[in-house]
Parts: C-alpha cells; structure tokens; sequence
C-alpha cells in the first residue's frame, strides 16, 4: 500500500495538473480568455444553469388529442368527394374524436368500398358491419407516426422561432411522448417568448362572404359553406379588454394557407406597421387567380381562427407579394412576421412548467454559494488541522485539490452548475474529508497497537479502504438515482455530489497516501504525530 | 505538534446498557413524527402542490399590505405573501388552478400587470409556475427515488454484509426519514425538489455512518470468536466513536456554512440536510449497533468476505513482526512508555496466525538497506 511506483506518482501529478488547467479558466473574463489567454491550454468555463445565470425554464405541452381529430375532420369531405363520384348512395357522415362513420344505403356497396376509397386510405382500418355501418380509423402505428412527427415538426418550428429572436444558446429538447424543454437563458421575463412560442400560427386566406348582412351575422343565419370568424383587434389592447365581439362572415373554405410562404418581414406602410409577404410561386399564381376573379371582394387574412385584416381587393396581385395591415404594433409585426417565417404548429401547445430566474436572484445565489463554500472550506479545514495537526495537514492539501479536481472535471464535461449543485460541493467539502478521518483514526488505532509509524499506516490505509468505499458507495447510489429521477437543478446537484465522491476517493486515499508517504520516507519520525 | 482532540481515544461508555433508554427515546420522537406529519403535514411547495410562486424585489421595504390589497382585487383565490430573507424581498404563492398551467400562466401576466400600479418599480426575482399534473408527476417521481434508494441501499448492505446487517441498517434508516420528515413538518420549511434531494443524500449518509460502525462489527466478529455479543458491541461502537462523530462534524460544519451563508432559496434544503446528520449520527451511535443485538448477526467462519478478512489478518502478523522487528532495533533508543504498553495490548489471536516469513525476511532486508543510505 505504501510502495509507490514512479508511473502510478507521474500519473497522480498529471492528473492533479489537468484539474488545475482545466479550472483555472473559470477566474478569468469570457474576454480574455478570447484574447490574451494561451489558446492550446483549454479555457472551457463551467456552464451554469438557468438559476444561477438567470433565465427561463419552460416545459411545454404539444396538445396532440385534437390531431387526430382534425385529420379525421378533413377526411370526411374526402370521402364524401370519392363517394360521389363514385355514385355510392350513403346517410349519417360525419367524424367524431378518432373516426368517421357512415351508412352505406345499398349493402352491395359495401364490398366495392376498399377499393373505392383505396385512394384517399392509407394507413387506415376500415370497419365494415353487416347493416352497412362503415367506420374508419387510422391504425395505431400511423397515430404514432402522426404524432411523433408532430412532435419534431413542432420542435423544429419552435427552433426557428426562438433562434429568430437571437436568444443566445437555448436548449430545445423532447421530453417523453408529448413534450419539449425550452430553456432561454437571459431571458428574464419570458411573457414575450411564451407567446412567440406558445401561438399555432397557422396563417389562412379565406374569401369573405359578402352575401350575410350585419343582420344575419347577428342572428348567426348563414350558410354551410360560410363561417363566423371574431375580428381581432389592436393586439396590444387585447390583454385587458373584453374581446373583439365584431364578427366577420368568411367562406369556410382556405383560399391559401401559410404554408405557400416563402418569406414575410415587418415593414412600414403610411407610417403604420405591416407585414408584407411573398408567396412561393405555385402560391403566388393561386394568389393572382383568386384576386383576379374576385376584384372588389374582400379577402380575409385569419390567424389562429381570428381574422386580422379582411382588405378589399381593387385590382389582380399578380407578382405573389402583398401586405397584412393590421392594428399592429411595432413589435406586433415583427412577431408575426417571425411566426409567419418559422411556420405554423402541426399543434397547439401549452405551458405546464416554468421557472424563470431574474439575473438578480442569480447573482445573488452565486455569491451567497460561493461565500458559503469558501467558510465551508475555510472551517473544515481550519478542523482538520487543529484535530489532526500535521496528518490534518495533508487531508487540508487533498481536500483543497479535491475542489481543484472537480471544478476542473465541471469544466471539461461542460456539466451545467445550478444552485443545489454549489450545494453538492459544499456538502462534498464537509464529506471528502470523511475518507481521511477515516484512514487517520484507523492510523491512531494500528498505531496505538505497538506498530511501527510505517506499519500502521500501511495497515491504517489498507483497513479503511473497504469501510470508505463501502460508505461512499452508499451515498454514491443515492446520486445516481437524483440525477435519473432529477430534473434541472436537482440533476445539478446529482452530478457534483457524484463526482465529488469519486474524486474524494481519488485525493483522500492516493494524493493524502503519497504525501505521507514522503514525508515518512523524508523524516523516518519514531513517533507518529496523530 | 499542537492538536486538540475532543473526544477521548478510549472511550467505555455503556452504549448497549442504555439501549432501552435510546429505543424509547428513539420511538417516542418517531411516534411524535407521525403524529406532526399526521396533524399538522407538511407544506408542499409549488414543486409538489402546484401553483405559482413569484419573488420580488422592491427599491425599499416591501409594503406587503399593500400588495395584498393589490393582488386580492384579482379574486386568484388562495395568495401567500411572505417577506423572503430580506426586506425588499418578498414572495408570491397562488394555489394551483384546476384549469392547468395554461390558467396559471395567465395568471401571472395579470399579476404582473396589476403589480404595474405598485408605487415603485418592482423586479421580479423568481417566476415558477408549476401545473397541477406535473405537480402530481414530480410527487410520483420523488416517492419512486426514495423507495429505489432505500431497496438499493438494501440490496448493497446485503450484498456487502448479511442479511442481519441490512435488516439493521434499513431500521435505523427509515428512522432517520420519519426524523426528518417530522422535523420538516415541525419547522414547517417547504418541501419541494431540493427536499427530496435532501432525504435521498440523508439516506446516503445514514448508510455511510452505519456502515463505518456495521464493519467494525463484522471485524470485531471475526477477531473477538468467545466475546459476547453484547459486549462486542458496545466495544466496536465505542471504537468508531471517534469516527462517527468527527465525519459528522466536518460535514455539519460544511452544512451550517451553508445553512447562514448560502441564501435564502437552499436554506430549508440546508437545514433538512443538518437535521439528518445528527438524525443519521444518533442512530449510527445509539441505535444500529443495538439493533444487531435483536437480528443476531452470525459469527464464525461463514460469513461471506471471509477470504478477505483472511488477507487482511495476514497482512497485519506480517506488519506485526515488522513491528517487533522495528521495535527491537528501536529499544536502545529508548520506546516510548506507550509503545511498550501498547505492545501488551496486541491481540493474542494475531499473534497466533503464521506470518509469511520468507517476504518478511526480503523486507528486513530492505529496511536494513535503506537505513544505511
């Protein structure tokens, strides 16, 4: 135990030397280490997370349970368009939650119906009972396939909102099925990136139907084919106010959507904030036909189920570009501008979770964590030397590379530190030095046997290993599950309460071993000073 | 050199004679734990309950009244107002709305635009809302981690020692939670994530400081075969007494620079967490050794790590006659008066075993030659 060979000593040293290197940028300026510090050392800086350098934490919900039902929505006016066509005489069409039913009056029909609709179903269970009830369904496995790539699709547009915005390094992650982790760091009041993040933005151009009267819209009297749609107004009002009650009739049928987008920016027109967009071509030629055939019409502009702007159109837009005048702020604009750049939401989503750190707080948390670790140490090591004098010493040497060690090792491994993570060192401050007391009062005991200065510490470092690792294993497992089951700062303080243990094991049983080893090799005492 | 020690080095205390007294003492506050979690319950932060909770932070004193008047005019249902830590501080918390975390996000826009008639410019320090199910899915999540932790620790105590010994071990562990628990409910700090942190990290270091006693046991049974067991346990408690207390008190020393200095927002995380030291050392001390005595640990040869022990034992007989080996060189120098007494001490039964005197020679050999350098 107390031979000490010169690879295993070379070894010990480097790795005390890469902590070292490798934790001495945290006490310089993001700057200079850009400029003046030597670029082949590394200059990683240890993260911190969202409580510590302030930001937002947001979990969010992809609402998926109506996904399903706008598709089956959608595909009853597919099958009804085959059914005619084919001249299939049918009662009762219409979709609930997960399907579409009907009747099929002539059951002969029943058996042409695969192929009939083989067309428009694909990933579908058709359902055909002997009275001519049909019901279809999507099969499970396309529920799964819709869903997930909704889900992808939704993190990806999210991305592109937020990037849009410029925050800086957010992180945008999948949670389980149906969920996403936004974290925003510097953003200290996230009402704004909520709802960038949090609107469907599903842009639609639908004709007004200029057949109802202000009457008929009051009543609610219009035909199938038209629907009522509430008239957003001055967006920045909206928050407080009652909401817009002026109601617009629109053909239910989307001219466009805003997927035929290629780009959109705010702008000014008249002094007014607009947003102007441009079509992609097959949109753009669309666009001109239906402004072409329906000159002096209105054209409602609908976000989100509420109409923005409804213009009238006074002449062909032929070139695939126009403009939405809303009551737009400057900041309004802008925002939609983003969304309409970025795209819509296959699904709307809502915010289950949030925390969101002013910098204030944070500030304030790392100095109250820093302070605290600095007393910590201070104090137990101030302990240490006064209970075990020159072997205290040492454990002192082993406890404050230990720190060296791991905020070296939160460096290199980029683990992000939060505020319960300052805590897991503090408290491994107070632990690291276990594995010495240990090995010192087994020292005292071997020595206080009759044993030889060098005998009981050879035996002293021998029988304590098993206890030290049998007790740091303990609280080794009780890591692992914190940072399985941990989320946010929790996992923090999983990951440096588990690498403090493992480093106090490497600094409170080799480097506090080879010190002592040195010195009895140096200074032979007859007498141990413990 | 200059050193103080606190606690003696031969300490006899009658630990196992006063075992009734610390199992009544240990039941009663167990029971008073209970009946706490019982009657008055814990108070489950946001992370648990659901809800919002807001931090500000005002120029001057935070008029809280005020703010009362202010936010009850929103009719938000149940709203805590707490000053936090300092003055200027002060904490939010609105129970949770049925309606889901999209509600509670409204919410906090229309306190914050409430808030905007506040006399002075208020920051918000901290914004957390949690919603109802996720509220229920983190309480699911933190009841699943402490029932792992505590099976593992089962499993390792088992695996490490015997079944005796985990039994033991478990018993002085959920001694240890129902203490903490009950002081939480006592001291009403919140409970939320970093508490379950908390429990789980005591967990870890009740099983630290019981292992550092359960091993001296397991030694003491091999060397001591005809001691009773009684007595072999109040001696390897006695032994590791020193140990348990000192560990304890560096890592509380830690605790409680964390406790004043480490900000409002951990406090109760770092009072949880002193707590259950001294929760996990009493038991350590005057309850786990004592409950060996009721599961009977066995004693003998079959006991797993026997091969082990065996390595061990050889290792000291050999150190043993380095030592007289030393000594002998040594005793014209004149030994120190504990050095002689000492040697009276060594246990008969080393000194029975056979070392390996071949590899003993080589080392006397080496001593020789490094002393003449």
């Amino acid at each position: 135990m107390l031979k000490v060979k010169p690879w295993q000593l070379v070894t010990v040293i480097l790795v005390c030397i890469a902590g070292l290197l490798f934790m001495v940028p945290n006490f310089f300026d993001r700057e200079i280490l850009n400029s003046k510090y030597p670029s082949w050392l590394p200059s990683q800086q240890v993260s911190l997370g969202l409580d510590l350098q302030g930001g937002s934490h947001l979990l969010l919900q992809v609402e998926l349970d109506g996904l399903v039902q706008e598709k089956m929505q959608k595909l009853v006016s597919e099958v009804r368009r085959e059914l005619r066509k084919e001249k299939i005489r049918y009662t009762k069409l219409s979709a609930a939650d997960n399907s579409v039913t009907f009747k099929v009056t002539n059951k002969t029909n029943l058996l042409k119906l695969d192929t009939v609709l083989s067309a428009i179903l694909s990933d579908h269970n058709i359902d055909k009972s002997e009275n001519g009830l049909v019901k279809i369904m999507f099969t499970d496995e396309a529920v799964r396939k819709l869903q997930n790539s909704a889900l992808s699709q939704s993190i990806e547009i999210i991305r592109r909102r937020i990037d849009e915005t410029g925050v800086r390094e957010p992180t945008i992650q999948r949670q389980g099925d149906d969920r996403v982790i936004v974290q925003l760091p510097g953003i200290d009041d996230p009402e704004r990136m909520k709802e960038l993040i949090g609107k469907t933005a599903r842009l639609t151009f639908h004709l007004v139907d200029h057949s109802a009267t202000d009457e008929d819209i009051r009543n609610r009297n219009i035909s199938p084919g038209t629907k009522l749609l509430p008239l957003e107004r001055d967006s920045s009002e909206s928050d407080n106010s009652q909401p817009s009650l002026e109601m617009i009739a629109v053909r239910k049928r989307a001219e466009l959507s805003g997927e035929s987008l290629e780009d959109a920016q705010a702008t000014f027109q008249d002094n007014q904030p607009v947003v102007s967009f441009r079509f992609d071509t097959a949109g753009g030629r669309k666009f001109g036909k239906i402004t072409k055939e329906n000159v002096n019409k209105s054209f409602a502009i609908v976000l989100d189920g509420k109409v923005i702007s409804a213009p009238n159109i006074n002449e062909p837009i032929l070139g695939g570009s126009g403009i939405i005048s809303g009551n737009f702020s400057v900041q309004s604009a802008d925002e939609l501008a983003i969304l309409l750049r970025a795209g819509a939401l296959p699904a709307p989503m809502k915010v289950l979770e949030e925390r969101t750190v002013g910098p204030g707080l944070g500030a304030d948390s790392i100095r109250a964590g820093t302070i605290a670790c600095i007393i910590g140490l201070v104090a137990v090591i101030i302990f240490m030397f006064i209970y075990y004098g020159l072997f205290g010493l040492v454990a002192d040497i082993a406890l404050v590379l230990n720190l060296v060690i791991i905020i070296g090792l939160l460096s290199l491994l980029q683990a992000t530190l939060t505020l319960p993570g300052i805590a897991g060192i503090v408290l491994t401050i107070g632990m690291a030095v276990d594995s010495n007391v240990l090995i010192f009062e087994r020292i005292r005991e071997e020595y206080k046997t009759g044993r030889t200065p060098f005998s009981s510490m050879e035996a002293g470092y021998k029988q304590a290993f098993r206890t030290i690792l049998d007790s740091n294993l303990t609280t080794l497992i009780a890591a692992v599950i914190l940072y399985l089951i941990g989320t946010g700062p929790v996992k923090g303080f999983a990951v440096t309460l588990g690498l403090g243990i493992i480093t106090s094991m490497f600094t409170a049983m080799i480097v506090s071993r080879y010190i002592l080893v040195a010195w009895l090799r140096y200074r032979r005492p007859s007498k141990l000073p413990l | 050199m200059w050193r103080i020690r606190f606690i003696p080095d031969q300490t006899k205390f009658p630990f196992l004679k006063w075992r009734k007294g610390f199992f009544v003492l240990s039941a009663l506050l167990i029971i008073a734990s209970a009946v706490l979690l019982g009657g008055k319950g814990l108070d489950f932060g946001i992370d648990f309950s659901g809800g919002v909770l807001i931090e500000i932070e005002t120029k001057t004193a935070t008029d809280l009244p005020q703010i009362r008047s202010i936010l009850g005019n929103l009719e938000l249902g149940d709203i805590a107002l707490q000053k936090f830590g300092e003055e200027t501080h002060a904490l939010i918390r609105i129970e949770k709305q049925d309606a889901g975390g999209q509600a509670q996000q409204e919410i906090i826009a229309r306190v914050k635009q409430a808030l905007t008639v506040y006399p002075e410019s208020i920051s918000y320090r901290r914004t957390e809302s949690v919603g109802p199910k996720v509220g229920d899915e983190l309480i699911q999540a933190g009841i699943i981690a402490i029932i792992v932790a505590v099976a593992l620790m089962l499993a390792y105590i088992w695996f490490r020692f015997e079944l005796p010994f985990a039994i033991g071990a478990i018993i002085a562990l959920i001694h240890d939670i129902a203490l903490t628990l009950g002081m939480l409910s006592l001291t009403g700090f919140e409970v939320n994530l970093a508490s379950v942190a908390a429990v789980l990290l005591i967990i870890g270091y009740s099983m630290n400081d019981t292992v550092v006693v359960y091993d001296r046991v397991r030694e003491n049974l091999r060397k001591y075969k005809s001691m009773s067991l009684i007595e072999l346990l109040n001696q390897s408690v006695n032994e590791t007494l020193s140990r348990t207390v000192i560990t304890s008190g560096t890592t509380l020393l830690a605790l409680l620079a964390l406790f004043i200095f480490g900000g409002e927002v951990i406090r109760g995380f770092s009072f949880t967490m002193i707590w259950g030291v001294i929760a996990g050392t009493y038991s350590s001390v005057f309850v786990a050794g004592a409950l060996l005595l009721y599961v009977k640990p066995q004693r003998g040869n079959k006991s797993k790590s026997d091969s082990k022990y065996a390595n061990a034992e050889r290792l000291q007989a050999d150190a043993d006659l380095q030592m007289s080996d030393f000594l002998s060189k040594q005793n014209t120098s004149g030994s120190s008066l504990e050095n002689t007494m000492s040697k009276e001490e060594i246990n008969p039964e080393i000194k029975r075993t056979g070392g390996k005197r071949s590899s003993n020679k080589k080392n006397r050999r080496k001593r020789r030659n490094r002393r003449k350098d």
